[in-house]
């Protein structure tokens, strides 16, 4: 047999990329079970339905770039951002908002960058963000859990053919009118002069919904804790975030109680973990060193607080993290890490050591 | 026990090293041929001793070190050189290299040797001059020599010795094996490196999955008297880099671009200090080291003491390999080492590892795919690098910002690599982008060079420059100076100016083309059978006339028949008229072609071809007299321009030449004989060559004008006597030293001596010349000038003349500068000559002719140009005033030529002016023939009735007022001819 030749190292570790994907795909998990638990199985059929989209739309293009599709398709990359796509979207979201959104997320924001590592926006998040713009009354509906439905029954959820067509079919207002309602972040910011008090007794999502997104964010906590046991990602993005979103949210807390939210609630409600620990810690889009990562997860936590509690959308991941992916390339060039037997870090395009 | 740190990132790759530390180090068979390579450590190939068939002992020494980083190579068996050339050798890149070959002959027969006594009482130089010589190169990867090392302790403090004992590559259990059984020699050397370097605390690192070999080693150090700490770190990939284990036992990071030894560290692998051990104590030089061979691919993996030299087959053979399964050949660990794709590569002195891979064991890489910028690399860089931006870098060549991210930081380790998830080759980008940027720099280097050289040839040359116009410069104005004074001194006439023989053959061109032309319209008119025959003939007959005089004068020009007269050279005038003359061709031409197609009625056609034939000729005739008028004396100025290049050369060549015998006088070395002897070829070239030029300078002003420029004549004197001082000066130190060469430099001097004695006369006459100023020629100076001039002649004649036998290229320029020397000289004796004439008449003499002729014609053009005014006038032309303004310029030409001719012919009036006879004559004649063809023109057209016939008959008239008056002067001059010179100088 021949011998060959080859460059050094020989050996390299059995982990690819498409087993990193697979990872991630994995820690959604418990997040998934948790939203169709408590809204319905609006959230598993968007995010099978995203899922199909996906590889059809990252086939085709990947077909009309002349590239190998199989090969690439088993990155898993394009399932990631469905999934990730999926889940953010509301439960009971048409077929065709998915639709939309799966297309500019795999079409528009990856393959026209360049694909998988060229993307310098999530795609999850571009494809939501202009989801969010463009059809706003299909995308602030969201499902009420199902402990508000019927508090008699134990599990009284849309049954999945009446989902299906729902989400497939026409829109049936009564069914619409019966299962969706405003988040919590919805309530709160449309509260009226009532203060943070007085909505917290009054308003009902808040009153007596508000366990079923606590428990949605646990389930994403044990994902992203899952991840950085694997070692997928390090803590630092998402410890920054959710570090200053808890700290700017402190202070103002402590500031007037009265009109601002309280730090439990803007960690535990809305996408603020799935954020965290699925889209802030995106590799691609974010930036590179540890002490970037920090960087980059601090600015995503106070545009999250800043958006939610003065801006024009109830939630805010999706801008804050767009806002953020912006400044990536800026933070790298300043967060070099010192190289072993330098006295300190390079900073700046080039030039000064 | 020190604590132990903790470096940055790191991986913990599959060990692989259970497989081969069961079996003790077993000695490898001795093999039928050693390979050994020259170059088996860093620094320059060591240089071989043996020749092919020497017999060689084992241990005896085959290479010599050459340089400062380099070490020696000896035969790890007795056997005979079979070969010395290339072989391919343990390279990345497959590469061959010279090696020395040996048949070995299975005696194994030690060379005599035993080890130092007692190292102590060597001094330290001593010492590490004998581990240079028994072959010390560094064992841990890169062949490092380990005698530069050890000369650390001389300009750096060490305080903290650290042995090298991590082995963290998978695979290996070299550095294991040989801990566990034999750590006391390894002891044994770190008390010579401690004795070398003397450091106050010894390190020894070792990877904690080495339970056994860390056991012998701290029993070993137990009894030691030396401060020494066996440092257990914890097993992760690349502890064992040399910067990373010093990061762990110390805390201390080696500057980048920086060496260990700057922050008081030296480090040294187990194997080194063995091998020192080795050769200090048992007088073994570094012939064999433990090897790993291992993989899958063997059946036995263990470690083997192998000769340097053994080939890898010999050594999988000796394992036995299943070469049916052997995918990947590996020398070193699997994260740093090479692949060998040839079996028959030699182990070196740095060959720790053989690993024999399956396909299964070591599979290719899976194809690349894109970077997610996971940072995984990042997490693992021991450097602390961003490997992904590196790629980035790499991957579009943007060098600048890869170098800003501490490209060069990277030891390749190829932690990076093996956790990429995207499986991209990073370390292979790495790699390449270092070259490109070594690549670069190289470029940038040379750019650099040859941007300097470049700018410093501009500087140069523009200097050159400078000087050349100085030069020039100087030359002008002295060529005024002279041309004034001679002015001066030769009242009416300046006599010096150049002469312009290409002006003139292109004139005489002219005219001859004009003349075939004139006969071409004649010969078609006559074809046409045309009415003015006759006047076509006539301005035929005239253009044959000019040319012919043209070429007359063109010869004389040549042959430099041409009288000192008036005048500024005038090429510009010869241009104007040639450009004259080509436009009334084309006009002759248009009217020819004209009378063609009109037949009969092309009479005033050919007229007017008639009369610009006649222009024509007119200016041509005047071209050719301005020539004649154009003096005869050759421009000295150029010779001694080239003359002066010589001497220069030759001086500089002298210098050369001295000061290369100088420097052979002091450092005693080389032939000085040669060197004298090419020293006195130089000066004789540099007199000879001085010579002419002062010749052809002093021959040259002298024969242009008596009055010389004394301040370079000073100069030059000066320079002689400097000369002969210096001269005198280094012919006494030879005598002194008793050289040989001596006498001949005495010759030299008393030479330069001649030379100073001959230039402080001239100037001295020179002064004498020039004191005088009277506008009467002193004889003496002149003849003294001749006298010179003959005897520079003379010189410069015999120092061509020695050119020539030693056949120096100079000889043919020599020769060239003896006959324009001769030339001068011909022109001091006829100045001379010429002198003594005119002084006994006591007037210069003067050559009325061509004064008269320009004067003549200078009324010519003002009457014709008045005419032609007169005319533009009555027909209201716009140009008259323009014309007329013409005509007053020509008038004044006139008044300034009819000065000039009766400024001459007053001086010349007690004597009859010596005139040229034939000239005159010819003058006449043509005059007379110029008459005639009016005459026959203006009756012509008469004849016909035309009305230019009046104006015509006029011109005759002139014409013939001319003739008269050239048949005056003629013969005027024919009574004197006996008395005048002939005017004859041979210009070249």
């Amino acid at each position: 047999m021949a011998l060959i030749r080859s460059s050094s190292p020989h050996l390299h570790k059995m982990n690819q990329t498409g087993h990193v994907m697979r990872l991630v795909l994995m820690a959604t998990l418990p997040g998934m079970a948790a939203m169709t638990f408590f809204f319905g199985w609006g959230t598993l059929i968007n995010v099978i339905w995203a899922s199909l989209l996906a590889v059809g739309f990252e086939a085709a293009i990947l077909k009309w770039r002349n590239r190998p599709v199989g090969f690439v398709l088993r990155d898993y990359s394009a399932l990631v951002t469905a999934v990730l796509l999926g889940l953010a979207l509301p439960p009971f979201a048409a077929w065709w908002v998915t639709l939309v959104g799966v297309f500019v997320a795999i079409v528009i924001a990856k393959h026209l960058y360049g694909g998988l590592g060229q993307n310098p926006f999530n795609p999850a998040m571009v494809a939501y963000a202009l989801l969010l713009i463009s059809f706003p009354v299909e995308m602030t509906r969201w499902t009420v859990p199902f402990v508000m439905i019927d508090a008699e029954s134990s599990w009284s959820v849309l049954s999945l053919f009446d989902t299906l067509s729902l989400i497939f079919g026409s829109i049936d207002s009564a069914l619409i009118d019966n299962y969706t309602g405003a988040t919590p972040l919805d309530a709160l910011r449309h509260r009226g002069g009532l203060t943070t008090e007085e909505a917290w007794r009054q308003v009902p999502v808040l009153a007596d919904g508000i366990g079923a997104w606590h428990a949605v964010s646990a389930a994403y906590v044990m994902g992203g804790v899952f991840l950085l046991y694997r070692k997928v990602f390090t803590w630092h993005a998402p410890v920054a975030m959710l570090g200053s979103l808890t700290v700017l949210s402190t202070l103002f807390f402590i500031v007037q109680p009265d009109y601002f939210a309280d730090p439990f609630f803007h960690l535990t409600v809305g996408g603020t973990m799935l954020g965290a620990f699925f889209i802030a810690t995106d590799p691609v889009s974010s930036a590179t060193s540890n002490k970037g990562k920090i960087y980059f997860g601090i600015g995503i936590g106070a545009l999250i607080f800043v958006i939610r509690t003065w801006g024009g959308y109830p939630d805010a991941i999706a801008f804050a993290v767009l806002l953020m992916n912006l400044t990536a390339p800026f933070i790298d060039q300043y967060t070099q890490p010192r190289t072993y037997g330098h006295a300190k870090a390079n900073r700046g395009m080039k030039g000064d050591a | 026990m020190s604590s132990v740190h903790s470096f940055h990132g790191g991986i913990h790759p599959p060990e692989n090293k259970r497989q081969s530390n069961g079996a003790p180090i077993q000695a490898a068979p001795i093999p039928a041929k050693l390979v050994l390579p020259l170059s088996q450590h860093i620094g320059a190939p060591a240089e071989p001793l043996v020749k092919v068939g020497d017999r060689v002992l084992k241990g005896q020494v085959i290479a010599e070190p050459i340089g400062r980083i380099s070490v020696s190579l000896h035969a790890p068996t007795s056997g005979t050189i079979s070969m010395i050339g290339p072989q391919p050798v343990p390279h990345a890149s497959g590469m061959e290299a010279n090696c020395i070959v040996i048949e070995t002959d299975g005696q194994d027969e030690w060379i005599e040797h035993s080890g130092l006594e007692d190292y102590k009482s060597l001094s330290k130089q001593e010492l590490i001059g004998y581990i240079r010589n028994y072959g010390i190169a560094g064992m841990g990867g890169a062949g490092f020599p380990t005698d530069v090392k050890l000369h650390l302790g001389d300009d750096h403090i060490v305080n903290t010795l650290i042995i090298n004992a991590a082995e963290c590559e998978p695979y290996i259990t070299a550095d294991d094996l040989l801990i566990r059984e034999r750590s006391d020699q390894i002891l044994g050397g770190i008390e010579v490196i401690a004795h070398l370097l003397n450091p106050s605390h010894i390190l020894i690192g070792i990877e904690d999955n080495k339970p056994q070999a860390i056991r012998a080693l701290e029993d070993t150090v137990r009894g030691s008297r030396l401060n020494i700490d066996v440092v257990v770190v914890p097993t992760k990939y690349p502890s064992g880099g040399e910067k990373q284990l010093i990061k762990l036992l110390t805390g201390v990071e080696v500057p980048s671009g920086r060496i260990p030894a700057d922050v008081g560290i030296v480090c040294q692998n187990v194997g080194t200090a063995s091998a020192i051990f080795r050769a200090v104590h048992q007088g073994e030089p570094l012939i064999s080291r433990v090897v790993t061979i291992t993989g899958d691919a063997v059946n036995q993996r263990h470690n083997l003491e192998v000769l340097i030299g053994t080939q890898y087959s010999e050594l999988l053979d000796a394992s036995s390999v299943r070469r049916d399964d052997l995918y990947r050949l590996v020398m070193g660990g699997p994260m740093m080492g090479f692949t060998m794709n040839n079996e028959a590569i030699p182990v070196v002195k740095t060959t720790n590892c053989i690993i024999a891979a399956t396909h299964e064991e070591m599979p290719p890489a899976p194809p690349a795919m894109n970077c997610i910028r996971c940072g995984m690399c990042e997490q693992v860089c021991p450097a602390e690098l961003l490997p992904q931006q590196l790629h980035w870098f790499a991957k579009g060549k943007e060098y600048e910002k890869a170098k800003h991210h501490n490209l060069f930081d990277c030891i390749e380790c190829g932690a990076c690599s093996y956790v990429c998830p995207s499986n991209i080759p990073l370390v292979q980008y790495y790699r390449n982008a270092k070259a490109e940027i070594r690549q670069e720099e190289v470029e940038k280097q040379k750019a650099e060079y040859a941007r300097q050289r470049f700018e410093a040839r501009q500087a140069r040359l523009e200097q050159e420059k400078i000087e050349k116009e100085l030069r020039r410069k100087a030359r002008a104005e002295q060529a005024a100076k002279a041309q004034a004074s001679k002015k001066d001194s030769v009242a009416a006439k300046p006599a010096a100016s150049t002469d312009d023989p290409k002006a003139l053959k292109t004139a005489a061109a002219v005219a001859r083309t004009k003349l075939k032309k004139a006969q071409k319209a004649f010969e078609q008119a006559k074809d046409a059978s045309a009415d003015n025959l006759p006047e076509l003939e006539a301005a035929f007959k005239a253009a044959e006339q000019k040319a012919n005089d043209a070429q007359t004068k063109l010869e004389n020009a040549e042959k430099g028949v041409t009288s000192a007269a008036s005048g500024a050279p005038d090429i510009k005038a010869l241009k104007t008229a040639a450009a004259v003359a080509r436009t009334k061709l084309k006009k002759a031409q248009t009217a020819l072609k004209s009378a063609e197609e009109k037949g009969q009625d092309g009479i005033e056609a050919l007229r007017e071809t008639v009369k610009t034939l006649d222009a024509k000729s007119e200016a041509a005739q005047k071209a050719y007299d301005d020539a004649q008028s154009a003096p005869a004396q050759v421009e000295p100025v150029v010779d001694i321009k080239q003359l002066k290049t010589a001497a220069a050369v030759a001086r500089t060549k002298l210098k050369q030449a001295e000061k290369a015998l100088a420097k052979a006088q002091e450092s005693g070395e080389g032939d000085i004989a040669e060197l004298e002897a090419k020293v006195k070829e130089q000066q004789a070239k540099v007199e000879s060559t001085q010579q002419a030029f002062e010749a052809a300078e002093s021959g040259g002003t002298a024969a242009a004008t008596p009055i010389v420029d004394l301040a370079p004549l000073k100069e030059e004197m000066e320079k002689a006597l400097a000369k002969v001082e210096k001269a005198d000066a280094a012919a006494k130190n030879a005598e002194e030293k008793g050289l040989p060469a001596a006498e001949k430099m005495k010759a030299g001097v008393e030479k330069l001596r001649g030379k100073y004695e001959e230039a402080k006369q001239a100037y001295e006459s020179a002064q004498q010349s020039s004191a005088p100023s009277a506008p009467a020629i002193d004889l003496a100076p002149l003849k003294e000038d001749m006298d010179k001039a003959l005897a520079k002649v003379e010189k410069a004649e015999a120092a061509a003349k020695n050119a020539e036998e030693k056949g120096l290229p100079a000889a043919e320029k020599m020769k060239a500068g003896v006959e324009k020397l001769r030339g001068k000289y011909e022109e001091a004796k006829q100045a001379y000559e010429a002198a003594q004439h005119s002084s006994a008449s006591n007037a210069p003499v003067v050559d009325l002719a061509p004064l008269k002729e320009d004067m003549e014609k200078a009324l010519a053009k003002v009457e014709k140009a008045d005419a032609a005014a007169k005319n533009a006038e009555e027909k209201g032309l716009p140009t008259a005033e323009k014309m007329k303004a013409g005509v007053e310029k020509l008038r004044g030409k006139y008044e300034e030529a009819k000065q000039a001719y009766d400024a001459a012919l007053n001086a010349s009036a007690p004597t009859v002016p010596a005139a040229n006879l034939d000239a005159l004559k010819a003058d006449m004649d043509s005059a007379r023939s110029k008459v005639e063809k009016a005459a026959a023109a203006a009756k012509n057209a008469e004849e016909k009735g035309l009305p230019t016939a009046e104006k015509m008959k006029a011109g005759v008239e002139k014409l013939r007022g001319k003739y008269e008056e050239a048949k005056q002067a003629y013969v005027a001059a024919g009574g004197t001819v006996e008395a005048a010179q002939p005017d004859t100088l041979t210009i070249d």
